[in-house]
């Protein structure tokens, strides 16, 4: 399991990586382990604003579903389209190639408030 | 507290994420799910499903016990041979679905599910005015499920037993691995052919040690319950306490084919009423048309909105790539070809009414 250290991480096990007046936002190593096969993700807040904590879509795995929380309050811009066709890539690579959405925060700032790496780690192995 | 199989640590050290289950710890998958339904549908996989229940029923008026409890007519097996049913309670539902294996003329061997072992037992001892020596040998017996269209090259090399001759639904007991007297069955719960294998507990390390052995050379594998839930909801195999259940109909479940008014049974006045005067709702497979997955208990609704049923069971279909199901319409909306919609959280999704099997 990883976690990397660039990352900010929710309790709700997504994460996020700021890029310039964006961030990417996708759900953690754990997560797709805990979740198992990927086979649908369904993202329907595209150009919405999201508050911090609310559901901007949802994961479908072979056995369960799972909401997806957004990590800090922002624009949704647009959803990773290869997992419309590659699902399975959000278990492969969770920190790359199955990034979810893109979003442009309110407050880049509130990042900060999120968990580090080292604090996620801790959390998930408790 | 929850028991553990006798192959609990070695599925902890092959990997298995282990999960609660009928209060057994046990293995929901391995490798994935996904790739694990693959290697049944066109290999070899191996299932620890020793949660399952089995009884044996031994008397002079042992087929009387079946024939009260069974829905199915217990007088058509032979010696070997292996019948479906259920059990039909008092008040129209079932109390479990199960196998019924003929050892000898006063002996019959039971396998039920676990979930449910404890009230079995005492729902068949209550209709037990035959006399019947009962025996649970649940917590002392392994089940291994072999399954796939290579388990026969798997595991023939461990037996006395000519495989490859035995016919679906048939049993017989030989050397296995070299311990006796082994019941090897050809039976299964995914579609994909294949052998069940019950041993007693002090036996089974030694047993699945030298299945993976032996079907080492065509790639055998371990495979969990998550993927045993996907190849049998592709073949549209009920599961109890899904899709039947203590007040559920067997008519509308369609297990009308393993009831047989040919004796008298338990409530067999009023499942035979239902039959003839036909039913109100009827258990459908179904496969989405919208994108979507349909769960368990997730409503059916018209296309207006209406509610008219549920989802039983459903899950994305790793062979078709599709979501499918199993749930409880109207009679109306039973026909192959129906649309129906899936009410999956805020949104209405189509779906179409499919005979199962889903995966021919």
């Amino acid at each position: 399991m990883s976690f990397p250290s660039e990352l900010k991480y929710t309790k709700d096990h997504e994460w996020i990586r700021l890029e310039g007046d964006e961030a990417v936002v996708g759900i953690t190593d754990f997560a797709q382990g805990e979740l198992g096969d990927i086979v649908f993700v369904d993202i329907n807040t595209t150009g919405e604003e999201v508050n911090k904590d609310a559901v901007f879509g949802t994961i479908e795995a072979v056995k369960t579903v799972s909401d997806l929380f957004l990590p800090i309050e922002g624009t949704v811009l647009s959803v990773n389209e290869k997992l419309d066709a590659n699902p399975e890539l959000v278990n492969q690579d969770p920190y790359g190639e199955g990034w979810i959405i893109r979003i442009k925060p309110k407050n880049l700032a509130d990042a900060e408030t999120l968990l580090s790496a080292a604090d996620y780690e801790a959390l998930v192995k408790s | 507290m929850l028991k553990n199989t006798a192959l609990t640590d070695v599925h902890v050290a092959l990997g298995a994420k282990m999960v609660p289950f009928a209060g057994f710890n046990m293995p929901v998958q391995y490798a994935g799910i996904n790739a694990e339904h693959e290697t049944v549908r066109n290999g070899v996989g191996v299932f620890d499903v020793s949660h399952m229940g089995e009884f044996i029923l031994k008397g002079d008026r042992a087929l009387d016990l079946v024939q009260k409890i069974s829905s199915n007519d217990a007088a058509k097996l032979y010696d070997g041979k292996i019948q479906y049913a259920y059990i039909p309670n008092e008040t129209g539902g079932i109390v479990d679905d199960f196998l019924v294996y003929r050892i000898d003329e006063k002996t019959y061997f039971l396998v039920v599910n676990a979930s449910n072992i404890e009230k079995d037992w005492n729902w068949i001892s209550k209709y037990n005015d035959y006399g019947v020596e009962m025996k649970n040998i649940s917590d002392r017996t392994s089940l291994f499920a072999i399954q796939g269209p290579k388990a026969t090259e798997a595991i023939q090399s461990l037996t006395d037993i000519d495989l490859g001759s035995m016919e679906y639904y048939t049993f017989k007991k030989g050397t296995f691995a070299g311990i006796e007297n082994v019941l090897v069955s050809a039976t299964g719960y995914t579609g994909a052919g294949g052998y069940e294998i019950y041993v007693d507990n002090e036996n089974a390390v030694s047993v699945w040690e030298a299945i993976f052995k032996a079907g080492e050379s065509v790639g055998i594998k371990p495979v969990g319950l998550g993927a045993r839930d996907t190849l049998r909801l592709e073949m549209g195999f009920c599961l109890y306490g899904n899709d039947i259940d203590d007040s559920t109909s067997p008519i509308e479940a369609g297990l009308g084919w393993v009831t047989r008014f040919t004796k008298d049974f338990v409530n067999s006045k009023e499942i035979k009423r239902q039959k003839e005067e036909g039913v109100s709702q009827r258990l459908v497979g179904f496969q989405m048309v919208d994108r979507g997955i349909a769960r368990h208990d997730y409503p059916i609704v018209d296309a207006e909105g209406k509610t008219i049923g549920r989802v039983t069971s459903g899950t994305q279909s790793p062979t078709l790539q599709k979501s499918i199901g199993l749930g409880y319409v109207p009679a109306a909306y039973a026909k192959e070809g129906s649309e129906i919609y899936i009410s999956v959280r805020d949104k209405q999704l189509k779906a179409v009414v499919t005979k199962p099997p889903f995966v021919k």
